[in-house]
């Protein structure tokens, strides 16, 4: 009976991570399809021909550059922004920090088409004309939140009186944060980054609403749905996902390093 | 927490409202301010009383919202449904593999939401692999479809939101105590019994997180009902988006986004009297 019961809970796992995977397997397979026709839906051919050719359509090597300079924009701006809040919430006790908190939260409670429309009434109300700017605007908005909480999470229970053995030692308050603080904080303040510029990256909804006529990326995937989906949209998808678990099996051995090294060199101290 | 001691009596007191100004100046201006004004759209323009814009409002578009928090609750807990045991499984059983598992679960969410959603379209389509193989399995009818059905489009929010479901459960029974089913077992519980005395309990607050996390963008979310379901399927945001950006009846469309703002978020503060913000974050 024991037995069965973990059978079956392995089976539905594993096929729960196969449902995860379905969509990713039909996406890098369809990259390598040549299409009948005008939509990459239906599988006729194996060709290269669409990574020979991954910026064949003007458009959509357009879409791309906007989309990558809003994520770094954004990111930058959001990320700033997001741990200094979050280096208040951790180090200091204040007045105002559980509405602080719950400012935090309500942008994540509250649906993408709400926050896009109400920006847009706001942008329609002031007569700004929605474009380049007003799409940075929006993503550093929704980015900040996430990047608040995720550096929160990853620096909260840390062993703050570092510091003060830094000072007592004799360093400088700028010595201090660039010597002990940042070092501690930086490898949630890179997680932070890379959820942003991942968010920023594939937002549709909000950006929808504040775009004006410029065309992020998936906004351009959106447009497809009418004129023509090729399989250079599925060449790009596939190149972001491998960049992305390059990154993040970057990360994660450069996080592991930097503790191994902290392990090291802050015993000493204790 | 010792944090309060540092940096002394010189203007530490200002110190943490000067850390977050920029960012709470930015949501205070581009979040709190657009829903004032996502507020006075709504009534503007008026003869009659203040809620005549919404009374329309209702009027045409009750159904898609009754649709919208319908769909939304079936994709809840159909992810609920497929997320827990994997979620059981990554925390209790994974061993070693469980960071890989973890990566394995976001790593299909770094390709972008609508291509995934393009690729469902491909899944679905008319004669393609699932109307063949179910209809191999007799299970649908020669000539049925799953493209532009309920079930597509629920899937669909099913598919997008799964990992806003898997992550806070996850994260509740990680941080369960191992003795204490293992007390339970000592105490002749079945496994049965001290899953459901011991670890469901321990795990409702992640449960609940995650619903929420899977709830609130499903309702609003319009890529699903359009790329998969047809116009009988068609959800709130939908409407409030063409409103917007096609019919431009700003008040209209203001007054739709508002009430699914509001009934929202009077759930989600009513959770958070309940049981605090914490499980959100």
């Amino acid at each position: 009976m024991r037995r069965f019961g973990r059978w079956l809970l392995d089976g539905v796992a594993i096929l729960v991570l196969g449902y995860l995977f379905l969509p990713i397997f039909v996406i890098v397979l369809y990259s390598f399809n040549r299409p009948a026709g005008k939509f990459n839906f239906v599988w006729k051919a194996f060709s290269l021909e669409a990574w020979r050719n991954p910026f064949a359509y003007e458009a959509l090597y357009e879409s791309m550059k906007l989309s990558l300079r809003v994520a770094a924009l954004s990111t930058l701006v959001a990320t700033v922004f997001g741990t200094l809040i979050a280096l208040a919430l951790t180090r200091y006790r204040f007045r105002g920090s559980s509405a602080v908190n719950l400012l935090l939260v309500l942008p994540l409670t509250t649906p993408e088409v709400v926050l896009g429309s109400s920006l847009l009434s706001l942008f329609l109300d002031l007569n700004t004309r929605t474009g380049f700017s007003t799409i940075v605007i929006a993503h550093i908005m929704f980015s900040v939140s996430y990047v608040a909480l995720t550096v929160r999470a990853r620096i909260r229970g840390f062993d703050w009186t570092l510091e003060e053995a830094a000072m007592d030692l004799g360093a400088t308050p700028l010595r201090v944060f660039f010597k002990v603080t940042l070092p501690i904080i930086l490898p949630g303040i890179v997680a932070a980054a890379m959820l942003a510029f991942a968010l920023s990256l594939d937002d549709f909804i909000i950006t929808l609403f504040n775009a004006g006529n410029r065309v992020t990326y998936p906004l351009y995937v959106y447009g497809t749905r009418r004129a023509a989906f090729p399989p250079q949209i599925n060449v790009l998808a596939t190149a972001i996902l491998v960049m992305s678990l390059l990154a993040l099996g970057a990360t994660v051995l450069w996080q592991q390093r930097t503790l191994r090294q902290r392990g090291m060199s802050v015993t000493p101290l204790a | 927490m010792a944090g309060t001691a540092s940096g002394g009596s010189r203007g530490s007191r200002l110190a943490p409202y000067l850390l977050v100004a920029p960012g709470i100046l930015w949501l205070l201006v581009f979040f709190v301010a657009p829903i004032i004004t996502l507020a006075q759209t709504s009534v503007s323009g008026l003869e009659g009383p203040w809620w005549e814009t919404y009374q329309r409002a209702l009027g045409n578009y009750g159904t898609h919202f009754f649709r919208s928090f319908r769909y939304a609750l079936g994709a809840t807990l159909f992810a609920l449904a497929l997320g827990y045991p994997l979620a059981y499984f990554i925390a209790f059983r994974a061993g070693r593999l469980k960071n890989l598992l973890l990566g394995l679960v976001v790593l299909p969410f770094f390709t972008t939401f609508l291509v995934r959603t393009f690729a469902w379209k491909t899944i679905l389509n008319d004669g393609g692999p699932a109307v063949w193989l179910l209809q191999q399995l007799h299970i649908l009818a020669p000539g049925g479809r799953l493209l532009d059905t309920t079930i597509a489009v629920v899937g669909g929010l099913t598919y997008n939101f799964l990992p806003f479901m898997i992550l806070p459960i996850y994260v509740s029974l990680e941080k369960i105590d191992r003795r204490l089913v293992e007390a339970a077992e000592d105490l002749y519980s079945t496994p049965l019994g001290a899953f459901r005395k011991v670890v469901l309990p321990l795990s409702l607050p992640g449960v609940f997180a995650g619903s929420l996390l899977t709830f609130i963008p499903a309702t609003g979310d319009f890529i699903n009902a359009q790329l998969l379901g047809s116009p009988n399927q068609q959800m709130i945001g939908t409407v409030i988006q063409n409103q917007f950006l096609e019919v431009r009846d700003y008040p209209l469309a203001a007054s739709l986004s508002f009430v699914l703002m509001a009934v929202i978020t009077i759930g989600v503060l009513a959770y958070a009297r309940v049981l605090g913000t914490e499980e959100l974050a």
